[in-house]
Parts: structure tokens; C-alpha cells; sequence
């Protein structure tokens, strides 16, 4: 028992030190006037819930919300949800060297380094010369100053998809082969198909998908390394609010308290996760 | 026959949309004007030169091996001997700890963490410190780690961890000869694992070494895009490919051999 504790300590002092002690400190500086440099970076002051007050009032925030939303829904929700499934139910019936190349590419999308990732959209995305123009032939669109929401949503489609994919493919081997079948001898079509007969089993997928999905979509800084946010807050998505409020700016307390925000929204979405595991075992 | 050429416009979209974007890392990295964008290369591998020979490029791929070297050690070391601790020993509440850590993880991501942990490693003097920084990414990771990691010394049989004990091994002994070789390929997900998301993790390093010279590549990247105020064009394309391909290996190198599997949301 004791050389179990020894065994168990050290990896909890690590997850202590860098996981639960910044949650509950980041509520604790949200309290306060905390700044990188000036007066109150010395002695900061207690403000009590001060800075939450500010954040509703603050037209910056709020936008920094909706367009974390719109993202969401956007990449995540629909995006990589339906072309994740879309994917996931063509490629069953594929023939294998198809279905390998396109798992392959949709894979190595996944897997490659962020900052690598947002140079291949800059290129396919540049308004001099960028991929996209040159396909389309007569353009000089500056497509991320353009329409910067609609290249991230874009962006991370093609990023995440691979975890639907391989999330659905998975779930649909579980679909009973007779019911297809059964399906197919009566006349349905493929939508009705997927509608009546595949989307009852794997029900419980969808959401379970869904919710981990948008968990990671709303986090991700990888918005900071294709926009920075700009032109003019259009693509200021949360991370990268918190972000130039923290460093670029240096307001730690205000930041702080945006940040216990958005740690109570994962906390519920990745409840919700648990409970859903949870009643399938 | 509509459906059938619906079916094939439609594989052929995807595919492209996949693969376009990536084109450009074959491209540009050989390419005499390299550009933003896509175009059929004018051979050359002058641009391979003018990378080695940039003051920090290759100064930032050790360093980016150091600090994966640290967390993942770190990660692996710990979270199998927390999972293994966590196996073989009965005590209440041991499931819900699990979950309570996965939990963690999950909920405190890079991105809601960043002030209090740039504060603190701020306080304590550890900006530019590669062993801290290394150690915030082992710590963030610990949580998966050590539950994959119990999944497979669940597996392994007490059977043969009893008769050597009847033979006086010791604990030490017994996770070492015995249940070491066995969880051997959930070992090697979890290196694996925790080393791609080193490698990969941008804003934990980007918001800890300030000081280019312990700059991983994934931030010295970044910064090559802003320097003198226009992008390196030269050595990007190049570099991003040179900091791609460990990655790559890696998977290809474990999806070979042990299959290509995700547990819960973890690519290995």
C-alpha cells in the first residue's frame, strides 16, 4: 500500500502542480487588477467580481463569444460531423486502394504540426499567387482578410475530420449487416437508409462525437497562427481573445476571469461526456 | 449510372480538398522562387542550404527534441508507474479518481490555462526554462497517459506476477521483468503519443521561451514568418517540412506495428 502511494505520487504532484493548482488560480486572479507590468503588477489589487461586471459590458468579448460559437458550429457540429459520416458510410463499399488513399490524406491533415498546417492554408489562401486563386484563374481575393470566419470554418473541417471519420467507421461496423440488407431488399434509399435504419444504432456516437469535437474546437489556438484574429477582431475566436488580453495587452485579471469562463464551459460540456460514457457501460 | 458519377465527383472533391493543401510541402521546399501557392517547381536544392545555415534552425530542432525528451519520459515513466499502482491495488473511490483526472484533462486545456501558468512559471523565474516548459506539457498529458496505460496492465494476467513473487521478486522487480514486457505496446502508444504532441504543441512553448535560443521549431516557425517584417519564404517551406516528417515516421512507424488504433479521443 505505502509503495503504492510512492508509485502514485509523483505523476499526481506533476498534474496537481500544472492542472488543478492553474484551474483554481485562475478564479483567484479573475478577483483581481493583476497586470504584466505597471503598479498592479506589483501589488494587485482585489476587485471581487469586478472583472466578470466588465466582461458583460465589454463589446469585445461578447463578439469574442459569438465567433466561437459560429466556429464551433460551423467546423465542428456541421463540418466534421457530416463529412466525417459522409466519409465514414461511402467508403465501407469503396475499394481498398481508394479507401486508402483518402483515409491516408484525411489522416495526415490530422496529424501534422499546427504551425505546418497554417502555412499550407496561407499558401492555398494568399491573395498573390495563393493555390486557391491561381484554380480559380482570374482572382486577387485576400480570402482570410476577406472572409476570415469562412476560411477557419473551412480550415478546420478539413483538419479534424479524421477523428469523425474514424469515430463513425468504427460505429457503423456495430450497424447489424441484416438490417442494411433488409433495407436495401425493400427499396430504401440511402438517406433513408442512414435515416431509419443506421442513425438508431449509433445515436449514441453522434452525440458522444459531437460533444468532444466541440470541446476541442473551442480551444484550439491554431485560429491565432492563420488570423491572429484580425483584420479587426472578424476572427477573434476565444482563445485568441484570452490571448491578446493576457500577453498582448498584459490585462492577467481580466483575462483570468474570461479564462474561469470558458473552464466552466468545458467543464460542463466534458460532464456531460462522462454521463453519456457512462450510461452505455 | 447518376449515382455511380455522383459518387465519383464526389470522392474526387474530397480528395482534392485533402490533398491540395499539402502538395505545397512537396513543392515549395525544392523550389528556386519558392512562393505562397502552388506551382510546378524549378529544381533546385539551394533552399536546403540557406536553411542549415540559418543561425537558429537547427538550434531549434535540438531543442524541440529536448523538450520532447523530457515530457515524454516523464509522461511515460510516471504515468505507467501510476497505472500500474493503480491496477493492482483495491482502494475505494479508485474509478472515480480515474475519471475525476480524465476529467482534468479535458476541461483545463492549454488554452483556459495560459494565464495561470504563464503567471506562475512567470513568478518563479522559469520563462525560458526547457525543463519547466517540458514538464507543463508532461503534466497536462499525465491524465490520458496513465489511463490507457491501466487499460493494458489491466490485461496483463496476476498469474505471472504471483509466481514470481513466490520466487521473492520484489514490486520494483516484478513491474520491471514482468509487467513491462507485457504492456509493452501500450508503452510504445504512449511514447509515441506524447511525443508527437510535444513536438506539435505550439503555445505552451511559445508562451514560456521567450529567448530564441531555447525556441522549439514549432515556435522558431512561427517567428520566421514576421521576421524583418516579411515572411522567410526561403527557409519556411523547407523548415516546415524538416519539422513535418519526425511526425509522420512516427505514425507510419506505429501504425506498421501495432495497428493504427485511437483510444478515447487520443490519435496513436
Amino acid at each position: 500500500m505505502a509503495r503504492a502511494v510512492g508509485f502514485v505520487s509523483p505523476a499526481l504532484l506533476l498534474i496537481g502542480l500544472f492542472l488543478v493548482f492553474p484551474a483554481l488560480w485562475t478564479i483567484y486572479i479573475g478577483l483581481t487588477d493583476y497586470t504584466l507590468t505597471g503598479t498592479s503588477s506589483i501589488a494587485p489589487r482585489f476587485l471581487g467580481l469586478s472583472n466578470f461586471m466588465n466582461a458583460l459590458d465589454d463589446a469585445l468579448f461578447g463578439n469574442a463569444l459569438w465567433l466561437t460559437l459560429v466556429f464551433v458550429i460551423g467546423s465542428a457540429v456541421l463540418g466534421q460531423n457530416l463529412l466525417g459520416f459522409a466519409l465514414a458510410w461511402l467508403l465501407r463499399s469503396a475499394r481498398p486502394w481508394l479507401r486508402r488513399l483518402v483515409e491516408g490524406f484525411v489522416l495526415l491533415s490530422w496529424i501534422l504540426p499546427s504551425v505546418v498546417v497554417a502555412y499550407l492554408w496561407t499558401a492555398v489562401l494568399d491573395r498573390d499567387g495563393g493555390t486557391l486563386n491561381s484554380l480559380l484563374g482570374n482572382g486577387s481575393t485576400a480570402w482570410l482578410v476577406e472572409y476570415p470566419m469562412a476560411c477557419l470554418i473551412v480550415f478546420n473541417t478539413w483538419r479534424g475530420t479524421a477523428f469523425s471519420m474514424m469515430l463513425y467507421s468504427s460505429a457503423l461496423a456495430a450497424v447489424p449487416p441484416s438490417q442494411l440488407e433488409t433495407a436495401r431488399t425493400v427499396g430504401a434509399s440511402g438517406w433513408q437508409t442512414v435515416r431509419d435504419v443506421v442513425f438508431p444504432h449509433i445515436r449514441g456516437h453522434v452525440l458522444t462525437n459531437t460533444l468532444l469535437i466541440s470541446l476541442w474546437t473551442a480551444n484550439d489556438f491554431t485560429p491565432f497562427l492563420l488570423t491572429a484574429g484580425g483584420p479587426n477582431h472578424e476572427s477573434e475566436t476565444l482563445p485568441v481573445f484570452i490571448y491578446q488580453k493576457a500577453i498582448a495587452s498584459g490585462e492577467l485579471g481580466y483575462s483570468a476571469a474570461i479564462s474561469f469562463l470558458l473552464l466552466i464551459v468545458n467543464l460542463v460540456v466534458a460532464l456531460l461526456y462522462l454521463l453519456l460514457l457512462r450510461k452505455r457501460s | 449510372m447518376l449515382r455511380r458519377s455522383v459518387y465519383v465527383v464526389f470522392m474526387a472533391v474530397v480528395l482534392a480538398f485533402f490533398a491540395v493543401p499539402m502538395l505545397w510541402l512537396a513543392s515549395a521546399p525544392f523550389d528556386s522562387d519558392p512562393g505562397l501557392g502552388l506551382r510546378w517547381p524549378d529544381w533546385t536544392l539551394d533552399n536546403w542550404r540557406i536553411t542549415f545555415d540559418h543561425p537558429y534552425a537547427l538550434g531549434s530542432l535540438v531543442n524541440s527534441i529536448v523538450l520532447c525528451v523530457v515530457a515524454t519520459a516523464v509522461t511515460t515513466v510516471l504515468g505507467t508507474l501510476a497505472a500500474y499502482a493503480l491496477s493492482r491495488v483495491r482502494i475505494p473511490g479508485r474509478d472515480a479518481l480515474l475519471y475525476l483526472l480524465l476529467l482534468l484533462s479535458s476541461v483545463v486545456t492549454g488554452t483556459a490555462a495560459m494565464v495561470p501558468i504563464f503567471v506562475m512559471m512567470f513568478q518563479l523565474g522559469l520563462i525560458n526554462s526547457q525543463y519547466a516548459t517540458g514538464l507543463v506539457i508532461a503534466g497536462g498529458m499525465l491524465p490520458a497517459a496513465i489511463f490507457i496505460l491501466k487499460d493494458f496492465i489491466d490485461s496483463v494476467p496476476r498469474s505471472y506476477e504471483e509466481s514470481a513473487r513466490v520466487f521473492g521478486a520484489s514490486p520494483t522487480q516484478v513491474l520491471l521483468h514482468v509487467v513491462l514486457p507485457v504492456a509493452r505496446p501500450g508503452i510504445a502508444t504512449i511514447l509515441v503519443w506524447a511525443f508527437v504532441q510535444a513536438w506539435g504543441n505550439f503555445l505552451l512553448p511559445f508562451l514560456l521561451l521567450r529567448d530564441v535560443e531555447q525556441q522549439p521549431a514549432a515556435v522558431l516557425l512561427r517567428t520566421l514568418k514576421d521576421e524583418g517584417g516579411s515572411a522567410n519564404l526561403t527557409v519556411i517551406p523547407v523548415f516546415s517540412l524538416l519539422y513535418a516528417i519526425p511526425v509522420v515516421a512516427l505514425y507510419l512507424f506505429v501504425s506498421k506495428r501495432y495497428g493504427f488504433r485511437f483510444h478515447g479521443g487520443i490519435k496513436a
